[in-house]
């Protein structure tokens, strides 16, 4: 028993740190400060925790609780995002008095449910993970709560979500009617082609899988939100629960649904295309970068997706690959945003940018190495997690669905050279004012400096992904 | 040889251009400057050694370097044979004057200017050295961020639709290459092209897989009716940026077809040949007469050059050896002569900011160096006995003749057209009356003008009556071509 506790231990230092923080935070007044270090340290605490811990597979609590290097790898990988996503924030936080303690809290209590979502192996436990980062996410959303666009976008998510969640657990639940187990192992023994109950229970966990990660046509939530909330929330939900959101979709592919293949390969197709057209099509219009950053999120979660819609391990690898970069990506696109405040106001409209080359030329240069990696054009890491994508694609002869991708590769390179356009070419509107943010201008050029340097050794992600499979 | 001599060679100006972006910028920047000519000419010294340490009696890959990149199933794989050494060879000569020419033209941010040159020429001479498709990729793509910038930020007043016209034309024909080269890789097992040249692809596969490549390499020469991209963006370049587009991105196209297109997908390249023949005769004829009615000198250069590459391709796609060594030549010697003339366009639009035609007139009495120049580089263009571009298209023709008689008429009758465009130009800008009174306040050119196009009419002139470094250099990798092509062809036949 003590054995079992030892492989939750990462979730368990979590839980108790979680809960002695909101002690001091409850007790000590003006702690915002104190919490938000305090945050920071117990995550890099559980990184280290973790890279302590075993890869080896084990399945403990009646085979409920998976730890192996699959959940091992996100696990880091949301801690690492968080901690970026965090850090670079703060000044933000503080200029927009959301200072509240239970700000970091609750996002150390939403990266608790990913950890329980990524190591689940049991129907019962994955929901309730995914219920806990829903819950935080919702508060999240609306924790400028004095700002009307916050807490409606709180309350449409809220609304939204909450939809997709019932929809997800009548999937569950007739997905433990059709073949007598909530573990993932012995659903994917009862769950074939013949069963076809089944089959539809599959449907709706699907759908409530694809709201979470925002693909089309489920993504109607993800522009307002993103707009709405403040913009440390909305980078914390371009990038963390994207990951969490992948990783439960690839698990669920890879183990209870491995079976049917044929059964869901088409409808990841149709789910892949249509975020990748839609993020690509919709993102033109847009004024507002927060909301052009979501159509983009929506574009690449689509990109992911096609790795995921090959139904093979390489394809799983390469989605993994991607997301990985797209975390680098839209951490330094983010930090970017937070550099951009003008009398006291950090701006979002993509007009304001204009001339930022001849004004802040490290920014511009940093924010068009990001945008074009964004846009897949080589020698920047964008191209590379593209490129295994669509080898994967390819190897499977799904040439329609490589050929729309690439396609839409070049619809979606207009709208970020329209912002580049805006960076380079048109005069200077507004000159920024200096904003003491020396984490989002680190973050900046470590974002920056991965993205180009990431050509001279680009195996360095495959050599870590290729053992996420190997059980 | 173990020294990684042409990783060198590809890195050095992208190192010099880190440099500069760290160098301080005083006033008027002379530290970047001198830093990016000293660079961009030791990049030059390197390139000439490397092509007179070459061996061309071996149609083998030399200088080969080979780094396991990509998961150990693509490898970064680095190489020159007689073809690829002139281009690169090119590419740093070229520089260098670009360099020179933006002194006196790029008043705005020349620091980011010559940054925004040096990486262009990383990567040109790396699609030029690149051994494995993808590598080739890499770097064929990674050209338009720099080329995007130099247009948008440093360019005329359209610069804006010009760039993005560019950037868009370009990757939407390059993102099908992709596809292709990944399908490749799953066909054949490697991306390596000197064993893509072995293996051989299945006939069923050409076809598709070849007009995925072209649709890439089409845009790129540009052949019609995918060339509406570069007048616009020639018209909006700088100078600089003029120059490079004409003289290597154009080529790039060319090399492509002659790397990849023809000796991996031979039976594709018979089976499409009508259909280049017929791109080809469109363009230089077509071209041509809508570059007679231009009246803005460097659209009607741009259009010129459209023609100049329909002989390329049609050069390349008669397989003979006449036709491929032609349309070699005519490419480095159009790298040339376009690179002089839109420096000559540059060199009056430095004093008078206009590039229509009509603002000058009768330059002759005024400036009569830069007039004798002018005149030469036009006659070159025209492809005047003599020149380097006369060789050239004499060998296409040739090509052309042992294929068909009646594309080789057309485009002999391209010629023509040619010659009257340019002289036409030449009388209307150099000779005639100076209506303008602006035009007689100008001075003549400079030392540096000189310098720069003075280079270049050496080296006109010279490979215009002196072929031989050139021929020598390919002909062996050219006749090498022919025969696996022909091998191809016939084994084909027989079955």
């Amino acid at each position: 028993m003590l054995n079992n506790l030892n492989i939750l231990l990462p979730e368990i230092f979590l839980t108790l740190s979680i809960f002695s923080i909101l002690m001091i935070g409850v007790f000590i007044k003006e702690s915002f400060n104190l919490i938000f270090n305090l945050s920071s340290a117990i995550i890099l605490f559980t990184i280290a925790i973790i890279l302590n811990s075993s890869n080896e597979t084990e399945k403990v609590f009646l085979d409920s609780f998976t730890r192996d290097s699959f959940s091992n790898f996100f696990k880091i990988l949301i801690l690492i995002a968080s901690l970026f996503v965090l850090n670079t924030s703060k000044v933000f936080i503080i200029d927009n008095k959301i200072r509240k303690f239970e700000y970091p809290i609750i996002i150390l209590l939403s990266i608790l449910g990913m950890f329980f979502m990524v190591s689940s192996n049991d129907i019962i436990l994955f929901y309730l993970g995914l219920e806990l980062q829903s819950l935080s996410l919702y508060i999240l959303a609306s924790i400028d709560r004095d700002n009307l666009r916050s807490s409606e976008s709180g309350i449409k998510y809220f609304v939204l979500s909450a939809l997709s969640s019932g929809l997800l657990l009548y999937g569950c639940s007739l997905l433990y009617g059709f073949t007598g187990s909530t573990n993932f192992d012995l659903i994917a023994d009862q769950l074939i082609k013949d069963n076809k109950g089944a089959v539809f229970a599959m449907v709706f966990v699907l759908v409530g899988l694809a709201f979470k990660v925002s693909a089309v046509p489920f993504h109607m939530w993800t522009p307002d939100v993103y707009e709405g909330a403040p913009t440390s929330i909305t980078s914390y939900f371009a990038v963390v629960p994207k990951v969490a959101g992948l990783a439960v979709l690839i698990k669920f592919m890879f183990i209870p649904f491995s079976n049917i293949l044929s059964e869901w390969q088409l409808i990841i197709i149709f789910i892949s295309i249509a975020s990748m057209i839609l993020g690509a099509v919709a993102a033109i219009v847009q004024k507002n970068i927060k909301r052009l950053l979501a159509y983009s999120s929506i574009g690449h979660v689509g990109y992911a997706l096609a790795g995921v819609a090959t139904g093979v391990i390489s394809g799983y690898e390469s989605s993994i690959i991607y997301i990985s970069i797209y975390v680098v990506m839209n951490v330094g696109a983010f930090s970017c945003l937070y550099l951009l405040k003008k009398d006291g106001e950090y701006r979002e409209n993509i007009s304001d940018l204009s001339g930022l080359s001849k004004k802040q030329p490290l920014l511009a240069i940093s924010f068009l190495v990001i945008l074009f990696s964004l846009a897949g054009i080589p020698p920047l890491a964008g191209f590379f997690a593209k490129f295994y994508v669509f080898t994967a694609v390819i190897e499977q002869k799904m040439y329609a669905l490589a050929i729309i991708g690439l396609l839409t590769t070049v619809i979606s390179a207009f709208y970020y050279l329209r912002i580049i356009k805006i960076i380079y070419f048109d005069d200077s509107a507004i000159s920024f004012d200096p904003v003491k943010n020396s984490v989002a201008k680190l973050s900046v050029l470590i974002s920056c400096a991965i993205l180009i340097t990431f050509f001279l050794y680009p195996a360095i992600l495959n050599n870590l992904v290729d053992a996420l499979f190997i059980n | 040889m173990n020294f990684p001599i042409l990783s060198t060679l590809i890195f050095l100006p992208l190192i010099s251009s880190f440099f500069i972006f760290l160098s301080k910028g005083k006033k008027n920047n002379f530290s970047a400057i001198y830093i990016s000519l000293f660079s961009s000419l030791a990049t030059f010294i390197l390139s000439i050694f490397i092509w007179y340490s070459m061996d061309f009696s071996s149609s083998e890959f030399q200088f080969l370097e080979e780094q396991s990149w990509i998961n150990n199933f693509i490898k970064f794989k680095l190489g020159v044979d007689g073809i690829s050494i002139l281009f690169i060879v090119l590419t740093t000569l070229i520089t260098p004057i670009c360099i020179v020419s933006c002194i006196n033209s790029v008043k705005d941010r020349i620091k980011e200017f010559l940054i925004a040159i040096l990486v262009l020429e990383t990567f040109m001479i790396g699609v030029f050295c690149s051994l494995d498709l993808v590598v080739f990729y890499l770097f064929f793509e990674a050209g338009l961020i720099p080329m995007f910038l130099i247009i948008g930020v440093w360019g005329g007043p359209r610069r804006v639709y010009s760039a993005f016209k560019f950037f868009l034309f370009t990757l939407l024909g390059s993102v099908l290459m992709l596809a292709a080269i990944i399908a490749i890789y799953w066909i054949t097992g490697t991306t390596d092209v000197t064993q893509i040249y072995e293996v051989k692809i299945p006939k069923e596969y050409q076809n598709l897989l070849w007009l995925a490549f072209f649709s890439s390499f089409a845009v790129k020469m540009p052949m019609w009716p995918v060339h509406t991209w570069l007048p616009d963006a020639h018209v909006e370049a700088p100078t600089a940026g003029s120059v490079i587009l004409a003289a290597i991105l154009l080529k790039m196209a060319g090399y492509g077809f002659l790397r990849f297109s023809v000796p991996m997908f031979p039976l594709a390249s018979e089976y499409f040949t009508p259909l280049i023949y017929t791109l080809s005769i469109i363009a230089i004829i077509y071209t041509s007469l809508v570059a007679l009615m231009q009246e803005d000198m460097k659209k009607l250069i741009a259009y010129s050059s459209v023609a100049h590459m329909g002989y390329v391709t049609l050069g390349i796609f008669t397989f003979t050896k006449q036709g491929i060594e032609g349309s070699i030549y005519q490419m480095i010697s159009h790298g040339l002569i376009s690179a002089a003339l839109f420096l000559c366009v540059g060199v009056v639009y430095d004093r008078l900011h206009s590039r229509m035609i009509s603002t000058y007139g009768g330059i002759v009495n005024y400036l009569p160096k830069y007039s004798f120049l002018f005149i030469v580089f036009a006659l070159a263009g025209l492809g005047l006995p003599g020149t380097s571009g006369f060789l050239g298209e004499f060998l296409v023709l040739t090509g052309a003749f042992q294929k068909s008689y009646l594309v080789a008429m057309l485009a002999t009758f391209g010629v023509v057209l040619g010659a009257a465009y340019m002289l036409w130009l030449t009388k209307r800008v150099i000779f005639g009356v100076t209506k303008n009174e602006d035009v007689k306040k100008m001075h003549d050119i400079n030392k540096t003008e000189i310098l720069m196009l003075g280079i270049l009419t050496v080296l006109v002139i010279v490979f215009g009556f002196y072929p031989a470094p050139l021929i020598e250099t390919f002909d062996i990798s050219v006749n090498n071509l022919i025969n696996n092509y022909e091998m191809a062809i016939s084994s084909e036949g027989i079955k």
